[in-house]
């Protein structure tokens, strides 16, 4: 009775749930699909699901016509290149507020977190003078620059959560044990703290790679990451719907697999700590 | 080598002091336990002279040398923490050679020494697991042996058997008493169970607040403290304290008797006094007295076989020649 | 409970990430403040002097000053309610055994980690669109006439297009809070006799206020500055410009560096007022 009561439950739990999962899911499963349409195909009227020809042709188009591989490599180099120059910057910073603590650490943590608050737009025309000054607009540099500063107050939040939970002992046997402070971060707390600095990389490498206000801004041609260049599918010419998939499924495909592996760690950067 | 000589040494954490100035000598080669309640100070005594925590004033000497500014990486002293403190993502043999790679020693001195640390430590057969594979003395032992291939000039230990269950403790025990007696090396350990104290040191020093109560071996602690602190705090069950008519008696204000040195019987006693509950261990017997009219309870040692029961009355007669006496501010007097 | 020299350490290893951060934070504010007072226009004369107050009456003046107001408060109310609304059910709902939780907790989060950009474009064009889009096959499907939607309708399509994005965060972020509540409270309160429902009001959402003014929080400082799933839908058209979208266009497509630069600390006040609220609770966390 008990069972059939609890079984009868997991069933509705199970098919509500799917139900609501994949309607969620739908609009990315269904550009997925249609990236392996023809363009004529992905207008099709009644709509086709899976019954249509499967086609690789749509994915060799973007990258010969657009030349995809070098907003991919922008992409990558600007994500990639900000997330570790602020995992650089912010291990020893992180370290010094959780390990070192004094009176002022909590406000200065607060105060770092304050700067990820101010509105872009407000410091956009600055920024862009600032770009044209020192020559960076439209530079990969220059993104990578910005990028990381954007970042550096979540990253150095996400590693002092995770350093807050090493006892501090540990440190101090490095201590003892005669490591200098180079040899204590360098041999022992790094190498405790790698699952915590993975978890802050993969965060702030989906952040920077999916940030769209400063990559839009900021770049014309030569850095242009792939958030611009999808957004260069806003006003096309011609049948498109089949290319801007196939072009989107290529420029989210490698988050949303980064993003599962990551999904525990999200919420603990994204709230900086206050709900774990 | 390791004489230790701390003088004047004090420190504060802001405006609390919880160490005024302090002086104290470690001779080489002893075993000293420093002990005292929670909150004394004992282990910012020992961070003290590690070198984790600066002093406030005062100077720190090692082996002659003033090491107050050194940092506790160049002091040639070892330490083992309460928690253990070991290298999660090390193996075992990584762990006790993390020292003697920051030392940058050899290849082969550092194997020949693991090697034998681990023999020594029952370790051999451990090496390449990782400390969470370990049972509790295991992780204990490997501490230890990251200790001692440093060749230190003191070890430091803090509160190291407070995290082992009461049977492996006192194994432990016996075994950092080994190990003292086959290294010579001056040890340094911190505790607040006055049993560890007693069993294991040359010396102890008693600490309340920061300050140095006493200073002694454990039978001078046990014979003549030298005051009502170090008097209640040594020995178990503790010493009982008399005040009052009886006292004076003694020319005393206060007077204390261990209650091992009571003597049980049923009729005629210098006191009279109900039984209340008592603690059989076998071995021995503590009675608690109570309506004594001296004190709220007398604590009786007495024999294994006594068979009173709670409500018997019976009488005390204490040991006259072992009575403790303390005057007004509770300092011992004779 | 350190010693000096790894204080002073401390203080060197800290050192760059606060200088870094010191003059990303002062110099572009500065300068923002400075233009603010200026009239500068780059491309009609550049920098024609002090403006005094100038800029910040006329933001504020300007016809597209108020409604803008509107439409973000529009928009972020809407995503607000809708996202806050459908996560703690979706939480609830993810919370419950079932066959699969993995995966469908993978599909519900996977919104989160699409760039903005590539779901305002696949939301304009393969669902809304009126001739192709999907959703426009559905409204034929059942006889309805299809919806113009990012003209008639489009404040609400860039609600849905943002909740869908947001929805996932908002669930993640809930779904952590419910499986941190101890299951012997629900098991005690069903002792006691509490139906489902009062277990939920009495128990559960309780429990869930602090996470719920959290993602309020944060998403609202995130929701005041959503650019790209405007730029590349609308474009500010439509009665579709938000605050931020207004001084980007008068910063870069008007290139009226004063007028912008005033609309800027006014987005700026106006975010800090809501950071003060998240500092708050995140800084009443770190004691703890």
């Amino acid at each position: 009775m008990a069972k059939s009561f609890t079984n009868q439950r997991m069933i509705i739990n199970t098919v509500v749930a799917w139900g609501i999962g994949l309607l969620i899911f739908f609009p990315i499963l269904w550009t997925i699909l249609t990236s392996f349409k023809t363009e004529a195909q992905a207008i099709n009227d009644p709509p086709l699901f899976l019954g249509f020809d499967w086609t690789l042709e749509n994915y060799s188009i973007v990258q010969e016509r657009s030349d995809y591989m070098r907003f991919l490599m922008n992409s990558v180099i600007i994500a990639g290149g900000s997330t570790l120059l602020g995992i650089v910057i912010a291990i020893p910073a992180a370290w010094s507020m959780a390990f070192v603590p004094s009176r002022r650490t909590k406000d200065i943590l607060l105060w770092m977190l304050s700067t990820k608050m101010l509105p872009a737009v407000g410091v956009l025309y600055p920024i862009y003078l600032l770009f044209i000054k020192f020559g960076l607009l439209d530079t990969r540099l220059g993104l990578v620059i910005v990028m990381m500063l954007i970042n550096l107050p979540i990253i150095v939040w996400m590693l002092y959560t995770y350093f807050r939970e090493i006892p501090v002992e540990i440190l101090e046997a490095a201590r003892m044990d005669g490591a200098s402070l180079r040899e204590e971060l360098i041999y022992v707390l790094t190498p405790m703290a790698i699952p915590g600095i993975a978890s802050t990389v993969l965060l702030n490498f989906i952040l920077a790679w999916n940030e769209a206000f400063w990559t839009l801004n900021l770049t014309a041609a030569k850095a242009a990451p792939l958030t611009a260049f999808i957004a260069s599918y806003s006003s096309p010419e011609g049948l498109f719907y089949a290319k801007l998939s196939a072009a989107s499924t290529m420029a989210i495909a490698p988050i949303l697999i980064l993003g599962w592996f990551s999904q525990k760690q999200l919420v603990r950067g994204l709230t900086f700590g206050a709900v774990k | 080598m390791g004489r230790i000589v701390l003088n004047k040494v004090s420190k504060s954490f802001g405006d609390t002091e919880v160490i005024p100035p302090l002086d104290l000598t470690i001779e080489d080669g002893e075993f000293t336990v420093f002990v005292g309640p929670s909150g004394c100070g004992k282990s910012t005594l020992l961070r003290l002279i590690a070198g984790l925590e600066d002093v406030t004033a005062g100077t720190i000497e090692i082996d002659g040398k003033d090491a107050t500014q050194v940092s506790p990486a160049k002091r040639g002293l070892a330490m083992v923490f309460q928690s253990y403190a070991l290298y999660p993502h090390m193996t075992v043999r990584k762990n006790i050679s993390f020292p003697l790679r920051m030392a940058k020693l050899d290849k082969a001195e550092q194997d020949r020494r693991v090697e034998r640390a681990a023999s020594v430590l029952n370790l051999t057969d451990y090496l390449d697991r990782r400390p969470g594979q370990l049972s509790g003395g295991q992780r204990q032992r490997v501490a230890i042996g990251r200790a001692i291939v440093r060749e230190p000039a003191a070890f430091l230990f803090d509160e190291p058997l407070s995290n082992l269950d009461a049977a492996l403790r006192v194994g432990m025990r016996l075994e950092i008493s080994e190990l003292h007696e086959r290294l010579k090396t001056t040890m340094i350990y911190v505790t607040h169970d006055q049993v560890e104290a007693m069993t294991m040191a040359d010396r102890i020093v008693v600490l309340r607040a920061g300050h140095i109560e006493q200073v002694g071996s454990p039978l001078e602690l046990y014979h003549t403290p030298r005051n009502l602190f170090v008097a209640g705090f040594i020995g178990s069950p503790k010493m009982n304290f008399i005040a009052g008519k009886e006292a004076e008696k003694h020319g005393a204000h206060t007077v204390g008797i261990r209650p091992e040195h009571i003597m049980v019987t049923e009729k005629k006693g210098s006191w009279a006094g109900v039984v209340g509950v008592s603690e059989h261990l076998g071995s021995d017997t503590f009675l608690h007295v109570h309506e004594t009219g001296l004190a709220d309870t007398i604590t009786v040692r007495a024999g294994g076989e006594v068979g009173f029961r709670h409500g018997d009355r019976i009488h005390l007669t204490p040991r006259d020649d072992v009575i403790h006496k303390f005057d007004t501010g509770g300092l011992r007097s004779e | 409970m350190a010693t000096q020299q790894s204080r002073s350490a401390a203080r060197i290893m800290l050192a760059p990430a606060v200088i870094l951060l010191l003059g990303w934070m002062l110099v572009p504010l500065t300068m923002t403040l400075y233009f603010s007072f200026k009239k500068y226009l780059p491309l009609r004369g550049g920098d024609l002097g002090w403006a005094g107050f100038d800029n910040y009456v006329r933001f504020v003046t300007s016809s597209a000053f108020w409604p803008s107001i509107q439409s973000t408060l529009i928009i972020v109310i809407g995503v607000l309610l809708i996202t806050v609304v459908l996560g703690v059910l979706l939480a609830q709902l993810l919370d419950q055994p079932m066959w699969g939780q993995g995966i469908v907790r993978i599909l519900v989060i996977a919104p989160f980690f699409v760039m903005p950009t590539v779901s305002a474009l696949v939301w304009k064009n393969m669902f809304m669109d009126p001739v192709n889009g999907l959703l426009a096959h559905l409204w034929k499907f059942f006889g309805a006439q299809p919806v113009e939607w990012l003209s008639d309708a489009p404040l609400f399509s860039i609600i849905m297009i943002v909740s869908w994005q947001w929805l996932p965060f908002a669930t993640l972020i809930l779904l952590t809070a419910i499986q941190s509540l101890d299951s012997e409270q629900l098991e005690a309160a069903e002792m006691d006799g509490a139906p489902v429902l009062a277990r939920f009001g009495y128990i559960v959402l309780p429990h869930l206020s602090r996470a719920i003014a959290i993602v309020i929080l944060i998403q609202t400082i995130f929701l005041l500055s959503i650019f790209a799933e405007i730029f590349v839908t609308t474009g500010g058209a439509f009665g579709t410009r938000t605050l931020t979208y207004l001084i980007f266009q008068r910063v870069l497509e008007s290139q009226n560096v004063g007028l912008g630069s005033a609309g800027g600390v006014y987005a700026i006040v106006l975010a800090n007022i809501v950071a003060y609220f998240l500092m708050r609770i995140v800084g009443k966390n770190l004691d703890a």
